[in-house]
Parts: C-alpha cells; sequence; structure tokens
C-alpha cells in the first residue's frame, strides 16, 4: 500500500513538473531558446495569489486566475523587453545568458519586496482528502487536484495545438520562421502567444506546487524550474507529450528514490537517470527524428 | 503603371553590399526572369520584395502602394505570394496541412475549399499524397506542394525561387509547364532561375542580374540570341 501511495505521490509531484516543463518546451520548440527564467515565474506566480489570499483576502480561485494574469504579463513582457531584440543576435549565447540574468533579476526583485524569509502558503484546494482502503490509503485534495488540473492542461493545449489555426502557426513557426511570414503568420505575435501560454501555466503550477509544499521563498522556483527542464530534455525537448511524459516520470523517479534509497541522494538520482536516457537516446524520449528526403 | 516596381534597391549583408541599386518593374499578367548565376543576388531581391530582409535604400512599390517597410507576415495579404528557394515545405505537416497553411490570411471556408480543389486540379499528385507528411515527399512533389501553398493564398503575383533547383530533367520540363499555365490563368510571375534557359523560354522579358546590378534586360527571345547571354548563360 505504500507503494502506491509513493507512486501517487510522485505522479502529482511530477504533474507539477510536468505543467512547468511544458512552458520550457513550447518556448524552445518555438523560439528555439531555453527561458532560464521560467522557474522564476512560478515563484512570482505564488506570491501573487498568496498576496490575494493573505491581504485581500480574496477566494483561492480568484487568488489563481489573479496570479496567472500576473505571470501572463509578466511573461510577455520579458520576452518583449529581454529577448526579443536579442533574437538575431549573432551567438545563441546571448539570448540564454539573458535569460538567466532575468532569472536573478527577478528572484533578488521579489527578496528586496518580501524579504528573504520564507512564507507558509495557504492551500488553494478546498475539497477534503480521499480516504481509501479504510484510512491505508490516503490521497490529499491536493494530489487530486494537482494530477486533475495536468490531465486538463494536456488535452486543452494538444488541442489547441492540433485544431486551432493559432496553433497550427505556432507548429508552422517552430518549424520554419521565415516559411511562416511568407504564409502571412505574425512570427513575433506567436512567440509572444507561446510566453504567455507557458507563463499561464507556469502561475498554475506554482500555486499547485505551493498547495502541496506549502513554503514560499524568492528561490522557490529554481529547483523546480531546473527538474522541469531536465523533464522537457528528457521526454524530447520541443515534444507537448514528451514534456507530459518526462515531467511525470521525473516526479516518479524522485519520489520512489526518496522513498527506497535515499533521500540525500533522489535528487541526484533523477538527474543521472536523465543522464542514461540521453546516452542512449540523445533526442530525449519523444525527441523529434524528422526524416526529410532531398 | 506596373504591378511590381523595384526602385533602386540596396540590401546588405553586414558590410557586405549583396544589392547594388537594382532597378526593374514587372507589369499585370507579365512572367518575368531574374536569371543570373549563383550569388549574384537573385534571391536576395525576392527576400527584400516580400520583407524578410529590409534594403538600406531604395523601395518596392507593389500596385502603386509603397510596400518596403511592411513586415513580411502582412504582404501575402495583399496579394504577393512567395515559393522560396529550396521549397520549405513544413516538413512534419501533412501535404493538406501545408496546403492549409497557404491560406492562413484567408478566412472563408468555402473559398478555401475551391482554391484547394484548384490546386489538386493542378498537381493531381498532391492530392493523391495529401496525407502523407511533406518531409517525406520527393524534391518534385516538395516543389509542387511549395507551388500549392503559394497558390492557396489567391496570389495576384507570384514569385519564384528556383523552382527547378535539384530537379531531373523531365520534372522540370513539368515546372515550368506548370508555371505557365498559372500565368496563363492571370497570375503575374516573376521566376529567379540559374538555369536561364528554361526560364528565357517561358518569359515575357528578363533582366540579367551580376554580382548585384543588372546588366542586361529586354525580351526574353532577344536575350535568347544575345551573344553574350548564350556564352554566359546557355552554355552555347
Amino acid at each position: 500500500m505504500s507503494f502506491l501511495s509513493y507512486m501517487i505521490n510522485g505522479i502529482s509531484l511530477g504533474s507539477v513538473y510536468a505543467i512547468i516543463a511544458l512552458g520550457y518546451t513550447m518556448v524552445y520548440g518555438i523560439a528555439k531558446m531555453l527561458n532560464f527564467a521560467h522557474g522564476d515565474v512560478i515563484m512570482v506566480g505564488g506570491y501573487a495569489a498568496l498576496m490575494m489570499m493573505m491581504n485581500a483576502g480574496a477566494h483561492p480561485l480568484l487568488a489563481v486566475l489573479v496570479a496567472i494574469v500576473v505571470c501572463t504579463v509578466l511573461g510577455v513582457t520579458i520576452e518583449k523587453i529581454a529577448y526579443r531584440p536579442l533574437r538575431n543576435a549573432s551567438s545563441p549565447l546571448a539570448v540564454l545568458i539573458t535569460a538567466i540574468g532575468v532569472s536573478y533579476f527577478l528572484q533578488n526583485i521579489v527578496l528586496l519586496i518580501f524579504g528573504s524569509s520564507p512564507k507558509s502558503f495557504q492551500s488553494v484546494v478546498t475539497i477534503p482528502d480521499l480516504k481509501l482502503a479504510g484510512g491505508a490509503l490516503m490521497i490529499t485534495g491536493e494530489t487530486i487536484v494537482t494530477i486533475l488540473s495536468c490531465i486538463v492542461i494536456m488535452i486543452a493545449l494538444t488541442t489547441f495545438v492540433n485544431k486551432t489555426k493559432a496553433g497550427q502557426a505556432m507548429l508552422a513557426v517552430s518549424e520554419d520562421k521565415g516559411a511562416a511570414q511568407l504564409m502571412g503568420i505574425n512570427v513575433n505575435g506567436t512567440i509572444a502567444l507561446t510566453f504567455a501560454i507557458g507563463s499561464g501555466l507556469a502561475a498554475i503550477a506554482g500555486v499547485l506546487l505551493c498547495s502541496s509544499y506549502p513554503s514560499l521563498s524568492p528561490y522557490t522556483g529554481s529547483m523546480p524550474g531546473i527538474k522541469a527542464f531536465v523533464a522537457a530534455v528528457f521526454g524530447g525537448i520541443g515534444s507537448i507529450p514528451g514534456a507530459m511524459i518526462g515531467g511525470i516520470l521525473l516526479g516518479v523517479i524522485e519520489i520512489l528514490g526518496k522513498a527506497y534509497i535515499s533521500a540525500q541522494l533522489a535528487d541526484a538520482i533523477v538527474f543521472g537517470v536523465l543522464i542514461v536516457v540521453l546516452l542512449v537516446k540523445p533526442t530525449g524520449l519523444l525527441g523529434k527524428q524528422v526524416q526529410e528526403k532531398v | 503603371m506596373a504591378m511590381l516596381e523595384i526602385k533602386d534597391l540596396a540590401v546588405y549583408y553586414g558590410m557586405i553590399q549583396a544589392i547594388k541599386g537594382v532597378s526593374f518593374e514587372v507589369n499585370e499578367g507579365e512572367v518575368i526572369a531574374l536569371i543570373g548565376a549563383n550569388g549574384a543576388g537573385k534571391t536576395t531581391i525576392l527576400h527584400t520584395i516580400t520583407g524578410l530582409l529590409a534594403p538600406k535604400r531604395g523601395s518596392v512599390l507593389f500596385e502603386g502602394k509603397d510596400i518596403t517597410k511592411i513586415p513580411a507576415h502582412k504582404i501575402v495579404s495583399l496579394g504577393m505570394a512567395h515559393v522560396p528557394e529550396g521549397r520549405r515545405v513544413f516538413a512534419q505537416f501533412t501535404v493538406y496541412q501545408n496546403l492549409k497553411m497557404g491560406a492562413y490570411t484567408r478566412s472563408d471556408k468555402n473559398e478555401i475549399e475551391e482554391t484547394m480543389q484548384m490546386v489538386y486540379k493542378r498537381f493531381p499528385r498532391l492530392e493523391e499524397r495529401k496525407n502523407q507528411i511533406a518531409g517525406t515527399l520527393s524534391g518534385g512533389e516538395q516543389q509542387m506542394l511549395a507551388m500549392g501553398r503559394a497558390l492557396m493564398s489567391h496570389p495576384k503575383i507570384i514569385l519564384m525561387d528556383e523552382p527547378s533547383m535539384g530537379l531531373s530533367p523531365i520534372l522540370v520540363n513539368e515546372i515550368f509547364d506548370i508555371i505557365r499555365s498559372v500565368n496563363e490563368s492571370g497570375t503575374t510571375v516573376l521566376l529567379v532561375e540559374q538555369n536561364a534557359k528554361k526560364a528565357l523560354a517561358i518569359a515575357d522579358r528578363a533582366y540579367v542580374l551580376e554580382t548585384g546590378k543588372i546588366v542586361n534586360s529586354g525580351d526574353a527571345d532577344v536575350l535568347m540570341n544575345d551573344d553574350s547571354i548564350k556564352k554566359a548563360y546557355l552554355g552555347e
């Protein structure tokens, strides 16, 4: 029974990684850049929700909505101010370094405003815990909401990308920016939309993460951010289903590693698995291997 | 008034000047060929016309309107389509999805469907393979797809960059027949080609480009018999 409960916890943590990884993978697929500030957007989302609930006494759902709006605006702004001017820079490192800079900038701004001491986060989940097998297996409300959110987001995003014109434009831009422009697709607009979606998802991930692990500091986003990046690479960066699978597997490996091997070594195991996967399959689990006939 | 008018265009890549004051015009209904060797600047000119590159000097006028500063993605809805060098079809999309992408700026579903049928009629092979992933098509099929995709925007003028590149002689003939028939059904064509013989055979007029400058121009049949052209471009 404890194995089952570890699995469920792993899937729940993995769902959070997956939602964050979606932002990484979409931005990479379309703008061909690694947005290392993505993890810190999660943390900003956490603070936005917390402020709404603590200071404004808002309903948790409203707090989540505000966090989504804040992060979406933040993501689009970061893209416009920090990344867009560098899109045609001669070295791809320029935008990567800028992303790291933005990450520290966000951490320090939050540090300046809210201080370094962790704040205890009030869960946004109001549904009760689920007790199964006569109380031997308990699934928290947070876990249920997290897993359900992940499923809903996955279905919504897949439908959006495959069935809508804006989604198809995203795929076209990710494949060939120039050709996409010739079709009449606004590349800047499409990239901004990608950042908006990724950052909105980061807000949801932030709120879910802080609801399950209720402590929030300016550095809360950095480790989950890195792990979600690993998840995205694990699943095959650029691939949306890959991010989901990579995220969930990573969460499960982390929790099982903590439970059965060593709590201290859990992170090392996670990164070790990544190294093995990349050695065996360098494009990641679902990495794109385009067949092109010339 | 010319449909497309290029005035004193100068384009740089960094410090290097690729186009050195080029002017030419395309009238409605014509097939104009822009011929020249590799590196003469043909592709650069097309990219500048459709806004993928910004010129340092000069202007591009389309139907009398200055479009020099209009961003690339707004050009296609003005009625100008560009078939880029190397086809650049969306390799992971199906043939059908590629064609749909070509109609990205159009919204009337019935009209899009009508154009789709017209494209299928012109390229029966695309209809046979409509569910195939574009990256797995042969070079000739990809060229047809790139042309079909451009036609999906229902353009007034179509810019074609090296449609014959990498194709077998039989396919080259087929592609040029299609270009001619596209023109006969009312679309103006600006054709960039290294295959000068083929290009001159279907063009009304032509411009000869050498290292960023126009060095010769005139009626295609006159140029075809011009000794210097024969020697330099027709291999005679």
